[in-house]
This record gives structure tokens, C-alpha cells and sequence, in this order.
């Protein structure tokens, strides 16, 4: 199988830079914490590892002095959150929209009386936009809110990294929208159902992970389509390393990194792959600071790559035959840690070695 | 079944067309007593009177997949509220998805067999549609939706008999029968059904294709099957216990099967039933039904077929929605079973020769 991104099927030999049993470990460097539920997100509030569970709860996993907070109702389940600049906020099948704060405060931002709340999406500010099928909504940091009805139900968003404006995915493309502003969003077309939709730091590229196990993108200056193919299942996450040139996905049994480096991104360009594995890559986070890649798998597994040689360091290999899938993964901002959870309720800190 | 497969949770398609009685069957499935806990997704909130933990509003979006397959609609709202649902893994037991009343049913289907996500954690269980006995005649007449909800069914209740005299309903069910010779029948008056005989029927389960004949032919008079084509009355005045087993023999209100029912022929939907002798040759079969289905399949609703092919001992067996085919080898054929293939398809417009002849030039 070959992964290219093709404007006119130009298609490029894939870059596979691996060296050969480099493998060592970092296992003894990790942390365990014991989630009791199925983990949705991670993140951390300064050097606190910070999870959102499926339960409804949140874990503040202070090592030694672990705190459990209830976000939703008794019997809500968290289906969506996201972990960002000292809030935790999640979006729950109660139809809440919860904002955790690091000292165990919880507020809530929205309550859409029992609708569910689809995708979510941070900003810097403390802005907070989220959706209920068709309808998004933005809350400023004032405490705002604005709400705009797409085409069709919006399975993924995200602000965009300039002005307070938003990248809807949603059927047949993505639309570019500025809560402040009455006029139409810009749309970005492009036929298919389109589920997390993605912005390069820089602003000029858009990327939505599709139905078809397929990548689109476009630049926005100019509307320029771009199709990465070769996924054998969907990608449902992604992390824009800290240069804004590369963008790692998951989805394939390796992590597959797109080059966004030149003006035509991965245009006629192969990506990189690095954690080959046989089993498949289902969380990415870059490194907040070096080029090295954190990548959890359907079995279980963590490890780190670095981009420049492809060398592996192994953070997790779960004792367990059936482990569950890593369902979140993030690093400190210092990039000194590195928090990861999974599926079966088990999670774990990474501390770098200094 | 293997393990992956008992773990999948079941979803049953529930459709009929507007004030068929769905939402009576639905409130029948969610207040019985019968310990399984449902997730249940509804178009229309409100309109249950259950209290139920999980009922999920959905939207009814559908979609064409990017796939160069014309017919490959799928429901975009029901692969997310799948996958929303497994956030509360443990919590139920199986999902129900009532459509709108004007909803084609392949969509739904179609999403349980296209997407990868959906199909890891639940398969199609059946689709059981729930037809007005005073109306459905008319409806089979001036609407396609009634048409195609009957075609595609596994389990067809036929509703509300007690407005209808015994003419008519022969009448309703000969215009079923019409068009989908294959599905269960239950006649019933406010749904009043076993539970069993429309839960839990693994209608889309390759090892579950056991026969595939005609709904009405295939019981004589020692018939076991409790389910078979039966009327289940809510009330007692014709003195079945319903809900218990049902035999043939018990006819004092007239509900003659094969010889009696009147046959009907639709002019648009029909089903084309082909049986083979001996085998056929995979080399030439599936080449032949992948293009039957890229050509035909908008018009072929669903197509079932066990099929002995040259020096295979396992029975192949292959379900079909639209263009969308799952085929899988089954159990061995047994010491002094005949070595025969069977092939059904339900669709519109179906073109019976061509069919017949397509797969008769697949013989060895």
C-alpha cells in the first residue's frame, strides 16, 4: 500500500526512514494510574496529568493525592473533551458542556437539555465552541454565545489559530466561520462525509479526516485540493508538530506524517511513517518542543519516534494479552512529561529522563 | 458464532409506514418484562411514553459513500450516536432504530455493513416492518417507502387485523407475499407479537442462512416453528394463549397458508427465486454476481443465496443489500445432502430470465 497526497496523481515513493532494532525501553520511567473508566481525553494542568472519562468523571492524578470529580450527571457519559491552557472541558450525552478547573472547580458552560454534545473545541482565551448535530455554538471568553446552523450535522470543529473564527467539518466539506460577523462562512468543498476537521499553525491549510479512510486538504488561499490516501481505517487523530511542518495522523499501523513544510504542503509528497507496528496507531501527540512523536496503539502500546532518524523508544507494552485500545494521549507543555490513558480504564505518566 | 460475534451488540431496524403502529410495538418491546436493557433511537422525540435511560434523537442523515457506488447510502447521524453509545459499553443489551415512517430502510442497513467502527462493535439483527392490515394495500399502491419497507424485511407484523375482515386481510397478504415471499409474518392486533419473534432473529447472520423459502410453503401441518406466519391476537376471544407456541391445525378463523392465499403478482417489486442442481463454478459465479449487483443493484433490495460450488465440502453462503455483498463458507454439506445452490433475489423491476440464466451459465 503507498500513501501519497495527489493533486494530478503524481505519486511519490513513500519515505520510510526506520533504523533497525533501535528499540530500547522508557517503561521504567512510567507511572501508573488507575482511571477506573474508559479514558475520552488527557491532558495536564502544569505538571498534573488530567483526565475526562466516559463515566461522566473527571481524575486530577496528582501522584499520591488523586482527585475524582463529577462533571456530568449520575448517569451521563462523556462523549467528547478536550484539555487546553488549565481547563479541562467535556461534552456530555446530558447535553452539558462542563469546564473543569485545576483546583477541582467545575462550572457549566451549556446545556442543550439532553441533546448530545458531538465534537467540542479550546481556545487560548478561554473561548469554548461546541455542537449539537447541525448546530454550533462559540462562547467567548466573556461568556457570549453565538450559534450559527450548518448544512448538516458537524462531526468534527476547531478555532483557527488567527481571529476568533471556526473550521466546521460537516457533509461535502468544511466551513470557515466567525461567530462575531453575520456574514455566510467560506466554505471549502469537497464531496464525502468529513468528521475531524484540522488547521496548520500558520493558518493556510485545512485538513478533515473522511468516511473513506482518506485525508482531504485544501490550502485555503487558493481552495487547492489535496486527497492522503492509504489509511486502512479512519484517522481520528492528529498533532501538528511544533514547527507547523509536520502533521502526524493515526489510523494505519504506523503513524503517517504528512510534510507541510513548502507552499504546496504534501502536495505530490509521500509521508513519513515511523512506529511501524502490526497493530494500529490510534492516538498521536508531537512533542510540544522536539521533533519526537508520542503514538498509542489499538493493543495497548505507547512508544516515542523521533522524526529526524526513526528511532523508537518504548514508553508501555501492557502486561495483559487483551488491553485496551490508547484512547487519549497528551504531553506537558513544558514537554517534560507525558500522560497517556486507554480504553480498558488504565493509564499512566511518562517523566522524560532529564 | 465466535466470540467477536456474540459480543457485537444487536441493532433491530424497526420501520413501517406513518400510523402502521411502530411506536406501539416499540412501547411493547421497552415495557415488557424480559430483563434486556435497550438503547433506542427514535426521529421523533416524545413520541415514547417510556421511561427509558437511552433514547437517542437522531436526524436521518443520509449519505452517498465516496466509493464509486451509486447506491451506497449510508446514515452519517447513526455511525456517530453508534459510536457515542459505546461510551456506555455494559449499560445495554441491544439497539433499536425506529425509522420515520417515509424512510427507506437500505441506508440504515447499509451503515452496519459499510462502516468499519459501527461493525466492530454491533451487527444488523433484522429488519421488522409493521404494516397497516386496512391500509397497506392502498399504500403498496400510491407510496414506494411502503413498498420498499416491505421488501427489505426480515419480520413483517401485519397490524391492526382486527379492522379488516378475513377477505381483506387474504387480500394484504397475498400483495405482501407479492413482493417479499421470504419475510416472517405475524398477523396481530396492537403488536400483540412475542418479543422473541421480532428480537433477537440474527436475520443478517451468514451461519443463521440455513433455508431460504418462501415464508408460507415451508411448514406442513408438523410445523415446530412457534413463530411461523401466525396470527397473535391481543385479545382472547379467538382462545390463543398467544405467545406460546402456535401450531398449525388451530384455523378456525380462516388463515389458510399456501392453497388459500390469494397470489398477487406487483407489477414493480417482486422476488426471483432460482434453484440449482448440482454445483457451480466460484471461477464464473462471483464474477457474475459482482457485476449483477455494480449493474443492477439499485433495483436488487436485498438477495440471499447457499450456493455448493466445485470441490468445496462447506455450503457457501452470500447476503446482499443493494450492491453491498457478504459471503462467507459455512458448515460442510452433510453425508446425503443434496449438492444444490439457491439463489433469491427481492428487488424492483427484477428481470427474471436474465437472472435465471446468469446463473444457470454458472454451473460446472
Amino acid at each position: 500500500m503507498r500513501r501519497t497526497a495527489t493533486r494530478d496523481l503524481v505519486r511519490s515513493p513513500v519515505t520510510q526512514i526506520r533504523m533497525a532494532e533501535m528499540q530500547t525501553s522508557l517503561t521504567q520511567n512510567v507511572t501508573p494510574i488507575t482511571l477506573d473508566g474508559e479514558a475520552v481525553c488527557a491532558g495536564f494542568f502544569g505538571r498534573t496529568p488530567v483526565f475526562a472519562l466516559a463515566n461522566g468523571e473527571a481524575v486530577i492524578a496528582q501522584i499520591g493525592a488523586v482527585r475524582r470529580v463529577r462533571l456530568h450527571g449520575e448517569n451521563a457519559a462523556v462523549l467528547t473533551a478536550q484539555c487546553h491552557h488549565g481547563r479541562l472541558v467535556s461534552g456530555g450525552d446530558d447535553g452539558r458542556v462542563m469546564e473543569l478547573r485545576p483546583d477541582g472547580s467545575v462550572k457549566m458552560l451549556a446545556d442543550e437539555k439532553g441533546k448530545w454534545i458531538d465534537a467540542l473545541a479550546l481556545r487560548d482565551d478561554g473561548a469554548t465552541a461546541w455542537t449539537v448535530a447541525k448546530i454550533v455554538s462559540a462562547r467567548d471568553a466573556r461568556g457570549e454565545v453565538k450559534s450559527f446552523t450548518a448544512p448538516s450535522g458537524v462531526r468534527g470543529l476547531c478555532f483557527m489559530p488567527k481571529g476568533y473564527r471556526l473550521a466546521l467539518a460537516h457533509y461535502n466539506g468544511v466551513s470557515l466561520w466567525f461567530p462575531n460577523t453575520a456574514a455566510e462562512p467560506e466554505g471549502l468543498v469537497w464531496r464525502g462525509s468529513h468528521l475531524d476537521v484540522t488547521i496548520s499553525p500558520d493558518g493556510k491549510f485545512a485538513v478533515t479526516a473522511m468516511q473513506e479512510n482518506a485525508l482531504h486538504g485544501w490550502r485555503i488561499a487558493d481552495r487547492k485540493d489535496m486527497r492522503m490516501t492509504g489509511y486502512p481505517s479512519k484517522t481520528r487523530s492528529f498533532s501538528w508538530s511544533q514547527d507547523g511542518k509536520w502533521l502526524a495522523t493515526s489510523g494505519a499501523e504506523a503513524c503517517i506524517i504528512w510534510p507541510f513544510d513548502g507552499k504546496d504542503g504534501p502536495m505530490g509528497r509521500g509521508p513519513r511513517e515511523c512506529g511501524v507496528r502490526s497493530a494500529k496507531v490510534t492516538r498521536v501527540a508531537f512533542h510540544p518542543r522536539a521533533l519526537v512523536l508520542a503514538a498509542g496503539y489499538d493493543d495497548g502500546w505507547v512508544m516515542l519516534c523521533r522524526i529526524s532518524d526513526g528511532s523508537e523508544l518504548l514508553v508501555r507494552k501492557p502486561e495483559a494479552e487483551k488491553a485496551g485500545a490508547i484512547s487519549a494521549l497528551a504531553w506537558s507543555d513544558d514537554g517534560a512529561k507525558l500522560a497517556f490513558g486507554a480504553e480498558d480504564g488504565v493509564a499512566g505518566l511518562l517523566d522524560l529522563p532529564a | 458464532m465466535s466470540d467477536a460475534a456474540s459480543t457485537k451488540i444487536p441493532v433491530t431496524v424497526l420501520t413501517g409506514y406513518l400510523g402502521a403502529g411502530k411506536t406501539t410495538l416499540l412501547n411493547r418491546i421497552l415495557s415488557e418484562q424480559h430483563g434486556q436493557r435497550y438503547a433506542v433511537i427514535v426521529n421523533e422525540f416524545g413520541e415514547i411514553g417510556i421511561d427509558n435511560d437511552l433514547v437517542v434523537g437522531a436526524d436521518e442523515e443520509v449519505f452517498e459513500m465516496n466509493n464509486g457506488c451509486i447506491c451506497c447510502t449510508v446514515r452519517g447521524d447513526l455511525i456517530r450516536i453508534v459510536e457515542g453509545l459505546m461510551k456506555r459499553k455494559g449499560q445495554f443489551d441491544a439497539i433499536i432504530v425506529e425509522t420515520t415512517g417515509l424512510a427507506d430502510p437500505a441506508p440504515v442497513a447499509q451503515t452496519f455493513f459499510v462502516d468499519e467502527d459501527v461493525q466492530e462493535r454491533s451487527r444488523l439483527d433484522a429488519v421488522v416492518t409493521v404494516a397497516d392490515a386496512k391500509w397497506l394495500s392502498d399504500r403498496l399502491k400510491d407510496a414506494p417507502e411502503a413498498k420498499n419497507q416491505i421488501a427489505f424485511a426480515d419480520v413483517i407484523i401485519l397490524n391492526k387485523t382486527d379492522l379488516v375482515n378475513e377477505a381483506e386481510l387474504r387480500e394484504v397478504e397475498g400483495r405482501i407475499r407479492a413482493i417479499n415471499p421470504y419475510a416472517k409474518l405475524h398477523k396481530t392486533t396492537r403488536c400483540q407479537v412475542p418479543l422473541d419473534a421480532v428480537l433477537g432473529r440474527n436475520a443478517f447472520d451468514l451461519e443463521r442462512i440455513l433455508e431460504i423459502e418462501p415464508d408460507f410453503l415451508d411448514c406442513g401441518p408438523d410445523c415446530d416453528d412457534p413463530h411461523h406466519d401466525h396470527s397473535h391476537h391481543g385479545h382472547d376471544h379467538h382462545g390463543h394463549d398467544h405467545g406460546h407456541h402456535h401450531h398449525h391445525g388451530h384455523d378456525h378463523h380462516g388463515h389458510d397458508h399456501g392453497s388459500n392465499l390469494k397470489v398477487y403478482h406487483d407489477e414493480e417489486m417482486q422476488s426471483v427465486s432460482i434453484r440449482l442442481d448440482g454445483d457451480l463454478d466460484p471461477n464464473k459465479f462471483m464474477p457474475w454476481i459482482n457485476d449483477l449487483v455494480q449493474r443492477e443493484g439499485p433495483n436488487i433490495l436485498r438477495s440471499k443465496g447457499i450456493l455448493a460450488f466445485k470441490d468445496d465440502p462447506k455450503r457457501f453462503v452470500f447476503q446482499g443489500v443493494h450492491m453491498i455483498l457478504d459471503g462467507d463458507s459455512q458448515r460442510e454439506w452433510k453425508p446425503g445432502e443434496r449438492r444444490e445452490s439457491k439463489v433469491v433475489f427481492i428487488g424492483r423491476n427484477l428481470k427474471e430470465d436474465e437472472l435465471r440464466k446468469g446463473v444457470q451459465s454458472c454451473a460446472v
